[in-house]
């Protein structure tokens, strides 16, 4: 669904815009890399985890997938570091460098 | 098949919103416009139109609502005066800047303060930079006939601008005239079905509308804007065809009255106009070359073709129903003056002021005038080039 | 409505990484759960009045919503989802549109206790079908912590700093669901990031699915703002609510009903403690500050407890 922003960028010429700069589409922010905000990042360790999910509502940037039921790997490219979930998780299954 | 009525100025453009029956049509009441929103109101009442009209709790909240709407993709428009604009003037911008047609039924009135209730234009003339497509009436048959045109020109694929249709308060939006309106099938047909492309209530696509744009976009989305502002001096044109072969009533830019041999004319917007004619009317008889040029299209502002029209006067005079505190004249002077400027015109230029907070404009004061433009010709010098007509000093 | 965490958290997410929301902001965790309140083939329009989520949501040409989205100022949140909600009813009866749609919009507290109070007022009292969220995170954040409405008594704000003759802001804050309940809405409630997002998403769903105006005043700490240890956002919204600063309860039809009640009240200094903004108050000379803000925590917990009793 979401709409090819890739002609959008900085350099685009005031033609190419779209008309009353709307976004036809949806979660094109997805393209835009947070990650790269810091270096430091929690650290998922699968073995420990017990797919309770209670790290997952309490990430602000959506970055901890579920599917069936079941928490995935950190989606990295958005990732902030923020540290929340490190806290959240009951079983250790989460670290990151300074959050105890 | 077309009928006469005796309406106000302001029965007149509800009755072209009830044969519209626009989807969506916020309010909130400020004399003089009050009377529109309260006679769609009692259409809505009486099922005679299925629009969803919401008495909001204040002008910049309509207009909110407005654009909500037209952004939901419905067809929606809002009434107001005076203080009513001023309070929702970031909102005109933000209309205008969302690429989103809407209509909004001005009735002029003089803005605070001190606080007076009658007609000048210095509410939708502040707003004449917003983005919106201006275009005025001098009676109540061209405020009808231009509320019908609005919808097609501000929905046009072309232009999708936010449409301003002005009236003057009490003078037209009170006053009853003899008019003539079209059927509701001729209305309906004529202004059609809203179809846009992108809207928030489409199930095909969601669409995000309002960004925060930093600054390697800013300008460009201004100059894309700018680019519907410049079709829209066509497309009114083209719909006012339209329009006259529905209704016999041609319209265009601007009415150009007994200008063409003129070598004084005046320049003006609105109900004044009709006096203008009178007393141009009597000063014909005498055998004086005099006409005016009445502005119906003020934004965008026709300038090559008003310059054209008055490329054979010797002197005119612009009529500012605004002040533009620039100290040499108000805005439909400077937009009239560097049309001439750039046109290479030689005509003597005055800009006078008038008619402010309802000041009576009568046939006497035009005539004064015309005889004022004679003796800049006679001397060929314009002395003061920024007036004050009628004022007691 | 049966609270089922798993399913809940299973459901498609409706906000898109890729915001500019700082690291630990509270402002999408709110929005990312009450947008869990919507069933999964419902669509939706989301509101936004300006402010940090705006700013950060839909930069253009980025929208993190999953769902249609319009942000229009910042006063007029509530006024524009009236016009929204107003052209889904006209297309609806012109037979133009099939499609059950949901209306939401979130505010921060500047746009909503303040800015655009007037404009949610009316939004509410003529119960249009939408819900406004406040993520209420007591101050002006998005241009720099101003000090707003729903700035709790001396918090240091850039507005009302803490100074040789000032202890931050010397005002209460405003009681808003309490304000919104008085427009005699269908539904009003307050709760923030507790009990795995249990009553927030009852509360959410409830919002959403309740015909008429509703409102959610969700508690949502901003980390810059409050100056707290990032990572303990969810420490800090329970110690909120066991202090009985930040009650949960809900306003259903016009009754008062109280959501939880700590079995024993921790002391306000609990909760004020970890936060930065507030560490003026815990100089040996201004234990009389924490009375004060004792007081005042007490006085409108009893309030509530009555309200709710009756």
């Amino acid at each position: 669904m979401a709409a090819d922003i890739s002609k959008l960028g900085l350099k685009t010429k005031w033609q190419d815009l779209t008309e009353g700069m709307v976004i036809a589409g949806a979660g094109t922010s997805r393209e835009f890399m947070t990650g790269e905000w810091s270096s430091v990042k929690p650290e998922f360790i699968e073995e420990k985890c017990r797919q309770c999910l209670l790290c997952v509502p309490v990430c602000p940037d959506s970055c901890i997938p579920v599917k069936e039921m079941k928490r995935a790997e950190f989606d990295y490219d958005h990732c902030k570091g923020c540290g929340i979930c490190v806290k959240a998780c009951p079983f250790g299954a989460i670290t990151m460098e300074g959050v105890n | 098949m077309a009928k006469r009525d005796r309406l106000s100025g302001n029965e007149a453009v509800a009755i072209a919103l009830r044969q519209i029956n626009p989807d969506v049509f916020p309010a909130f009441p400020i004399t003089p416009s009050t009377e529109i929103p309260q006679y769609f109101a009692s259409f809505a009442a009486n099922g005679e139109v299925d629009t969803e009209f919401i008495p909001v709790e204040s002008e910049h909240s309509s207009m909110s609502a407005a654009i909500g709407a037209s952004a939901a993709g419905a067809r929606a428009l809002t009434a107001t005066s005076s203080c009513g604009l001023a309070y929702m003037w970031e909102e005109l911008y933000i209309a205008a800047s969302n690429r989103l047609p809407l209509a909004l039924a001005l009735v002029n009135r003089a803005l605070s303060g001190p606080i007076n209730i009658n007609c000048d234009h210095s509410d939708s003339m502040g707003a004449r930079d917003s983005g919106w497509i201006q275009v005025y009436a001098e009676n109540n048959q061209e405020a009808y006939d231009n509320m019908v045109q609005a919808f097609r020109i501000s929905e046009h694929p072309d232009v999708k601008l936010p449409i301003m249709v002005c009236q003057d308060g009490f003078i037209t939006s009170h006053a009853v005239e003899n008019i003539e309106l079209l059927e509701d099938e001729e209305v309906k047909g004529f202004v059609g079905e809203y179809e846009p492309e992108h809207f928030l209530l489409n199930p095909a696509c969601p669409m995000a509308v309002g960004p925060y744009s930093v600054s390697d976009y800013y300008l460009e989305a201004k100059r894309s804007q700018a680019e519907g502002m410049r079709h829209a001096e066509r497309v009114v044109l083209e719909v006012a065809k339209g329009f006259e072969a529905l209704s016999g009533r041609k319209y265009g830019l601007f009415e150009a009255y007994r200008l063409e041999d003129a070598d004084r004319a005046v320049v003006m917007i609105g109900s004044a106009a009709g006096t203008t004619k009178d007393a141009i009317d009597e000063l014909r008889k005498k055998g004086e070359k005099v006409g005016l040029l009445k502005i119906r299209l003020f934004r965008p502002f026709p300038a090559d073709a008003v310059a054209d029209a008055l490329k054979n006067v010797k002197a005119v005079a612009v009529m500012d129903r605004a002040e533009g505190y620039t100290n040499h004249g108000g805005p439909l002077g400077a937009d009239v003056m560097s049309a001439l400027f750039r046109a290479g015109s030689n005509a003597l230029a005055v800009n006078i002021i008038y008619g402010l907070g309802g000041r009576d404009v009568r046939v006497e004061d035009m005539e004064q005038v015309f005889a004022d433009l004679k003796t800049m010709i006679e001397k060929q010098d314009a002395g003061e080039t920024y007036r004050y007509m009628g004022i007691r000093e | 409505m049966a609270y089922n965490f798993k399913e809940t958290m299973n459901k498609p997410e409706r906000l898109a990484p890729g915001h500019r929301m700082c690291a630990g902001c509270g402002g999408t965790i709110a929005v990312r759960n009450v947008l869990r309140g919507l069933r999964e083939g419902d669509k939706a329009v989301i509101g936004n009045a300006t402010g940090c989520l705006e700013v950060s949501t839909f930069t253009y040409p980025y929208t993190s919503w999953e769902d249609s989205y319009i942000h229009n100022a910042f006063e007029n949140a509530g006024a524009t989802m009236s016009g929204v909600e107003g052209a889904y009813k006209a297309l609806r009866r012109k037979g133009r549109l099939n499609e059950t749609y949901k209306f939401i919009t979130f505010g921060g507290d500047g746009g909503t206790y303040d800015i655009g109070f007037q404009s949610l007022s009316g939004a509410m009292e003529r119960n249009h079908d939408m819900v406004y969220v406040c993520y209420d995170n007591g101050a002006y954040m998005n241009t720099g912590i101003q000090r707003s409405s729903a700035t709790p008594m001396y918090a240091d704000t850039t507005t009302t700093p803490v100074g040789a003759e000032s202890n931050g802001k010397p005002q209460n804050r405003k009681d808003l669901a309490a304000i919104i309940a008085a427009h005699d809405v269908p539904y009003a409630a307050q709760t923030t990031f507790v009990q795995n997002f249990k009553d927030l998403h009852i509360k959410s769903e409830k919002a959403i699915y309740t015909p008429g105006a509703a409102f959610l005043n969700i508690m949502a700490p901003c980390p810059r703002g409050w100056r707290y240890h990032t990572p303990d956002i969810m420490e800090i919204c329970r110690l909120g609510v066991e202090t009985c600063y930040w009650p949960l309860f809900e306003v259903v039809e016009g009754k008062w009903i109280l959501n939880y009640e700590p079995k024993s009240k921790k002391p306000i200094e609990d909760f004020l403690r970890p936060q930065g903004r507030f560490k003026h108050l815990f100089k040996k000379e201004n234990e009389y500050l924490l009375e004060e803000f004792q007081k005042e925590v007490d006085r409108r917990w009893e309030e509530l407890l009555f309200k709710c009793s009756r």
